[in-house]
């Protein structure tokens, strides 16, 4: 699905991403972890294309990736939700959704200014994607109401809900259970389940280790850039590498 | 030979002028990343309290100034006590509209005062030094040294005490800052004071050798800016280094090219930078 | 009762009321004055809509916008006072001159973020008023741009009477909101909303920044060229202070009081303040004694103007009408509530 090869990001002198070779595999939760500031968000952004990789490969179901800009890489397929995520709150949940779906769109100004049927056609599709995406994260009941006026947990659905509206292949999520108590993280993680079982690819960073074992097919261990491990929860919790990073001095490890 | 030495002075007192402005605008920005653009309002109001404690007041020049930086440090605080801290959550843009409504309303309520004239400020420094065949007034020799000896007095500042270390340590790392304990509403109050201070210290030395109006700020602020985008935002050398080019380019420039275009320069190489190097001249990786 | 009142002014029927009261007011208007008067905040609206799209929708804040009006103003008048050009096609002339220049200017500022587009835009709207200042080959410099045709109407009407040319205004103003209400609604304006919220989250959607930042600019830069050129055909005599940075902030005070982001906000926001500037004589000069704080004031308790905040205030009731139990049914925690509404 998704294969990256010797992957490496420079700023200034640090290297942020250090040679870091992996592959995700199609229709499995692939884990993301490792103390604060091991390269993971910048690791996300060179996938996404927000960064351009000094170094390295990144193919797509076969199709080299490397340098392509960001849009262009979520068109391909990339979805991605980030730690928080900026909405227009005085707008309804479906309104701020509807865009999630411009990207398989084509109307332009000329459509607007002569309201074109392929525009009505198109702003239909994307309304229905909106919903579509909405009832998915189960929070239809809320279409309606102001993103200022649902909880922490909904605004987290909703940020899943704009990713899906894109029609990705894989889901790249950035701690999306931070800052929700642990039934609701319990809920995210089945929702995470339901887009393995719809066909969806997911990535995701974490630092929440109860559900990172409980969800993750296979998990990627960074440190200070490099890769220091991966494999399955149990390969990983036990390899003496990872708990060496983690005992040596982060906070994380206990959470 | 000598108009190029006169030349080479003009740039150093311009640039002196525009360093110690964009030194106050670069530190807001470094620790609270506002773009302030009151900060020539600051600096109007700077030259305007001077020119009221010497000729109402009638103050000597040097206690003008000392009284007039006080005014002004206590009015950038008040503005970020007021203003910006109650919007330190809020989207970016506001605070830019936010410091907008300021420099509006300073404007307004000098020119209330003062109208929209014209005045001249006297200074003590009216003599002329003759440096076989350069010319050199003392207030523009007075103006370089003053600069010079703020920049060093600042960096002294900074380096060695503790309250410039936590300063430097907040423009740094925010979060890191706040984590190891920092105060950061005394290092904001206290970041705002020394911009404020720093402009009408120099709107003081300059106005002698300029003129007294309400808009003043205008092309000050608007060039101070070019600075510190060519410096790199939030960096006190580059807003020196910057400060000196700018001045530099304006004098020579305005000498040799044409006195007529001579404030568009500094824009125009903003725009030719920019176009290039969206990041800036000196910065380091993108904010 | 309020909602009462507040659920008339959503009516459809509230727009062709005002309509209908833009229509008869040179017939109620005391004097001529008051008709120009209006017309000249007619002119300010289009322009404010302009910023309205970059700034409003887009989220990128324009201090060129004064400077674009200008260009708008001086292409019309040089084309028709110097260059035997006549009205309309001048009028073509200083749309497609603010178009090309908004294009141009877009794509060098546009690359830069936040911050770095404001100082921008601040320095190529002072540009902008220097060289109209300075270039008098071109400007007439301080001396400004006399004897500036007027629209000539085919013989049917005479624009140089206040009383057509109000109606000529209105005509462009009802056409410019008319366009922004149909852009607002499309995916191109939700398009615009997304990079408001955050270039980060808009590219990950498969945005293409650029593309749409640079057609709201050139469509902001052609709506400040279409005022400027009414401005200039209704005066007839223009000077470089119509580039005066203070133009841009008057807008942006405009826009903000109405309500960013909004649709009817730039018109209410412009009536509104221009009508109470003209009747406080005093305020003219001073105006930014009461505008500054009114600014501070705005973005920090109503950062969405009178209309952004009307509107709200109707969502909420309207969805406290909604049953209890269709509303929702997730446990909220009060604690939970607090944090989203800090």
């Amino acid at each position: 699905m998704l294969k990256v090869d010797n992957l490496t990001k420079m700023f200034g002198g640090l290297a942020a991403v250090s040679n870091v070779s992996v592959e995700f595999e199609a229709n499995k939760v692939n884990a993301i972890i490792g103390p604060n500031g091991a390269g993971k968000s910048t690791f996300f952004n060179l996938i996404a294309g927000a960064h351009k990789p000094t170094s390295g490969t990144i193919l797509l179901d076969g199709k080299d990736v490397t340098n392509l800009p960001c849009d262009q890489i979520a068109r391909l397929g990339v979805g991605r939700t980030f730690q928080t995520t900026n909405l227009f709150e005085q707008a309804t949940v479906l309104d701020n959704l509807i865009v999630g779906h411009r990207l398989r769109t084509r109307s332009g100004l000329w459509d607007v200014l002569v309201n074109s049927r392929r525009l009505q056609a198109e702003e239909r599709a994307c309304r229905e994607k909106a919903r579509e995406a909405l009832d998915f994260v189960g929070l239809s009941h809320v279409e309606n109401r102001f993103i200022a006026d649902i909880t922490q947990e909904e605004r987290k659905r909703v940020a899943f809900a704009l990713a899906l509206a894109t029609d990705p292949k894989i889901l790249l999520l950035d701690e999306p259970a931070a800052g929700v108590n642990p039934e609701e993280t319990e809920g995210l993680a089945d929702l995470m389940r339901k887009m393995i079982n719809h066909g969806l690819t997911v990535c995701l960073i974490e630092h929440k280790m109860g559900m990172i074992m409980g969800i993750a097919d296979k998990i990627m261990v960074l440190d200070h850039g490099e890769k220091i491990a991966e494999g399955t929860p149990e390969q990983v919790s036990n390899d003496a590498a990872v708990i060496e990073a983690y005992l040596g001095g982060d906070e994380d490890a206990a959470a | 030979m000598n108009l190029f030495l006169q030349q080479i002075m003009n740039g150093l007192t311009l640039g002196s002028i525009y360093g110690l402005v964009a030194l106050g605008l670069t530190l807001v920005y470094g620790i609270l990343h506002i773009p302030n653009f009151a900060h020539g309002a600051l600096y109007m109001v700077g030259a305007f309290m001077s020119y009221f404690l010497m000729v109402d007041v009638g103050v000597h020049y040097w206690f003008a100034m000392a009284g007039s930086a006080a005014i002004v440090a206590v009015l950038a605080i008040i503005c970020e006590r007021l203003v910006f801290h109650p919007l330190r959550h809020s989207p970016p843009i506001h605070d830019k509209i936010a410091a907008i409504g300021i420099l509006l309303f300073l404007e307004a309520v000098v020119q209330m005062f003062w109208g929209a004239d014209f005045r001249r400020m006297s200074s003590p420094f009216t003599g002329i030094l003759n440096f076989d065949g350069l010319i050199i007034p003392e207030q523009r020799l007075l103006i370089i040294i003053g600069a010079l000896t703020l920049v060093a007095g600042l960096q002294i500042f900074l380096r060695k005490t503790m309250t410039g270390a936590t300063i430097i340590a907040m423009a740094q790392n925010r979060e890191g800052a706040f984590l190891v304990g920092i105060d950061a509403n005394r290092v904001a109050m206290m970041t705002f004071g020394i911009s404020g201070a720093l402009a009408a210290i120099a709107a003081t030395l300059y106005a002698p050798i300029n003129l007294v109006y309400p808009a003043m700020g205008h092309l000050v602020i608007m060039k101070a800016f070019v600075i510190i985008i060519l410096g790199g935002m939030g960096s006190i050398p580059g807003a020196i280094v910057g400060g000196m080019i700018i001045g530099f380019a304006e004098a020579f420039g305005g000498f040799y090219i044409s006195t007529a275009y001579k404030d568009i320069i500094a824009f125009g190489l903003l725009v030719v930078i920019l176009s290039i190097r969206p990041q800036g001249l000196f910065a380091k990786g993108a904010h | 009762m309020l909602l009462k009142i507040a659920a008339l002014l959503m009516k459809p029927g509230a727009k062709m009321a005002m309509l209908a009261f833009a229509l008869v007011f040179p017939f109620l208007a005391a004097n001529e004055y008051q008709v120009y008067v209006m017309a000249t905040a007619f002119i300010w609206a289009i322009a404010v809509y302009g910023l309205n799209i970059i700034t409003g929708y887009c989220g990128q804040l324009n201090l060129a916008h004064g400077g674009f009006f200008a260009i708008g103003a001086y292409t019309l008048g040089l084309l028709t006072a110097d260059y035997g050009w006549s009205f309309w096609p001048a009028f073509v002339g200083a749309l497609v001159m603010t178009a090309v220049l908004g294009f141009l200017v877009g794509v060098v500022s546009l690359r830069l973020k936040e911050h770095y587009f404001a100082i921008f835009t601040l320095c190529v709207g002072f540009i902008i008023y220097l060289l109209l200042d300075k270039w008098e080959e071109l400007t007439h410099g301080a001396i400004g741009v006399r004897d500036i045709a007027a629209p000539y109407g085919f013989g049917l009407v005479d624009f140089t009477d206040t009383t057509p040319f109000y109606y000529l205004v209105l005509g462009f103003l009802v056409l410019a909101m008319w366009f922004i209400s149909r852009l607002s609604k499309s995916l191109l304006g939700r398009t615009f909303i997304a990079i408001r919220n955050g270039d980060e989250l808009a590219e990950s959607l498969g945005i293409n920044l650029m593309r749409n930042k640079v057609l709201a600019f050139v469509l902001s830069t052609t709506y400040a060229g279409l005022a400027g050129a009414l401005y200039a055909g209704m005066v007839r005599f223009i000077g470089p202070e119509e580039a005066n940075i203070n133009h841009t902030f008057d807008m942006i005070t405009y826009l903000l009081v109405g309500g960013i982001g909004t649709l009817s906000g730039p018109l209410l926001g412009t009536l509104g303040l221009v009508w109470i500037t003209q009747s406080l004589q005093f305020l003219e000069e001073y105006r930014m004694i009461i505008f500054g704080p009114l600014l501070v004031v705005l973005v920090i308790f109503f950062p969405r103007g009178i209309v952004g905040s009307f509107l709200t205030w109707i969502h909420r009731k309207s969805q406290a009408l909604v049953p209890e139990g269709k509303r929702k049914d997730s446990k909220v925690t009060p604690t939970k509530e607090a944090e989203n509404n800090a």
